[in-house]
């Protein structure tokens, strides 16, 4: 009998394998855009003051120092921090273990809380690895992610493509796509979450220049890691031009807007919408007022 | 202590390797303690242990053969 193959059929716009390499590199840089890291994370985990709910069984993915700290002082003994480089792993603060999302090493119901904390965007297949992380979820378990909304490093990208324009008569993708909030809410529901809440919160970031800005991408092993990346040396002038199209050398203003996910998996005793069409009350009746057509319709 | 020879490899901790299963096929586990391996035999994959970090990626895996 032949074993699964290891390489997923779909590759996808990532390339995983270098963001790999990236992120091992990056575990030694990791802590000079710590501040940044640890805002994102401390913005994420302040959704855990929404719930009464206890967590006792965290997973960390992707949270490269930044999470593992902060659940636990809020006194979750048993943190897991899981990273697609060993390296990032063995740095993240949880007990380490070398995992790529798309294939979660964690037995069903391993969990009651897991966090990915600015990780998931660089995920091929995002509707798998989330059924996975549901699927590691205790029933009645948190799912908690943010990920780097669309407008994020918009000036950057706008910026890098009209210089490469001018250049070179056209432009390569150097900034990574990222997802609508749209996408967020629909990918949890296809994922099975019950109470998925998708919604936009905002980081407001500032660099002293735009070059601090390109080094803190590098610091957290986030340059774009697409399959479809320009392969070629970018054109001498490209980022000297794109950093004076930014600001010069004065300070650059990034806000980060930050796709939030929530889920939680499925529980029999959990709230839960009633089926379309099974009300037995006529809603005028409820509220005691007279019925009336709103006079609307559809529009065309 | 009669065995002074310190283990070869650096164990995993026993809470983990409690919930870790097989990333490709989410079967069983066995800890090959001796070779420093987490072994998936539907698979026929063994998962290496470097530093106390179990690397349970795919692609890093080494195939069994047989």
């Amino acid at each position: 009998m032949s074993a699964p193959s290891p390489t997923p059929a779909f590759a996808g716009p990532f390339d995983r394998r270098l963001l790999a390499r990236r992120r091992a590199r990056a575990a030694v840089t990791v802590g000079r855009a710590a501040p940044l890291l640890d805002a994102a994370a401390s913005l994420l985990l302040d959704r855990l003051d929404d719930t009464t709910r206890r967590f006792t069984r965290a997973l960390d993915l992707g949270g490269r120092g930044a999470v593992a700290p902060l659940l636990r002082a809020r006194g979750i003994e048993f943190v897991v921090s899981a990273d697609l480089a060993p390296a990032m792993a063995g740095v993240a603060g949880g007990l380490p273990v070398a995992a790529d999302e798309e294939w979660l090493p964690f037995a069903v119901g391993s969990f009651d809380l897991v966090v990915a904390s600015l990780s998931l965007h660089t995920v091929n297949d995002l509707p798998g690895a989330l059924i996975q992380i549901r699927r590691a979820l205790r029933p009645d378990g948190l799912f908690l992610a943010s990920l780097p909304g669309l407008g994020t490093l918009q000036p950057l990208r706008e910026a890098l493509a009209a210089v490469e324009a001018d250049l070179r008569g056209g432009a390569a993708p150097r900034v990574s796509p990222f997802p609508t909030l749209q996408d967020g809410a629909a990918l949890l529901q296809r994922a099975g979450f019950a109470l998925p809440v998708a919604d936009l919160d905002r980081l407001d970031a500032a660099w002293r220049s735009p070059l601090g800005l390109l080094r803190d991408i590098q610091a957290v092993g986030e340059q774009a890691a697409l399959h479809a990346r320009d392969r070629r040396i970018p054109p001498r002038g490209l980022f000297p031009g794109a950093l004076a199209r930014l600001a010069g050398d004065g300070p650059i203003v990034a806000p980060l807007p930050l796709l939030i996910l929530t889920g939680w998996a499925p529980a029999p005793d959990q709230p839960k919408p009633a089926r379309r069409g099974s009300a037995t009350v006529r809603l005028a009746d409820a509220l005691g007022v007279e019925e009336r057509r709103s006079g609307d319709t559809p529009p065309r | 202590m009669t065995d002074e020879t310190p283990p070869k490899h650096s164990p995993v901790d026993p809470r983990l390797l409690e919930i870790l299963v097989c990333p490709v096929t989410k079967g069983p586990l066995r800890y090959d303690r001796e070779a420093g391996e987490l072994i998936s035999d539907q698979a026929g994959l063994a998962y290496p242990i470097r530093d106390g970090i179990p690397i349970m990626l795919p692609d890093e895996a080494r195939r069994l053969d047989g």
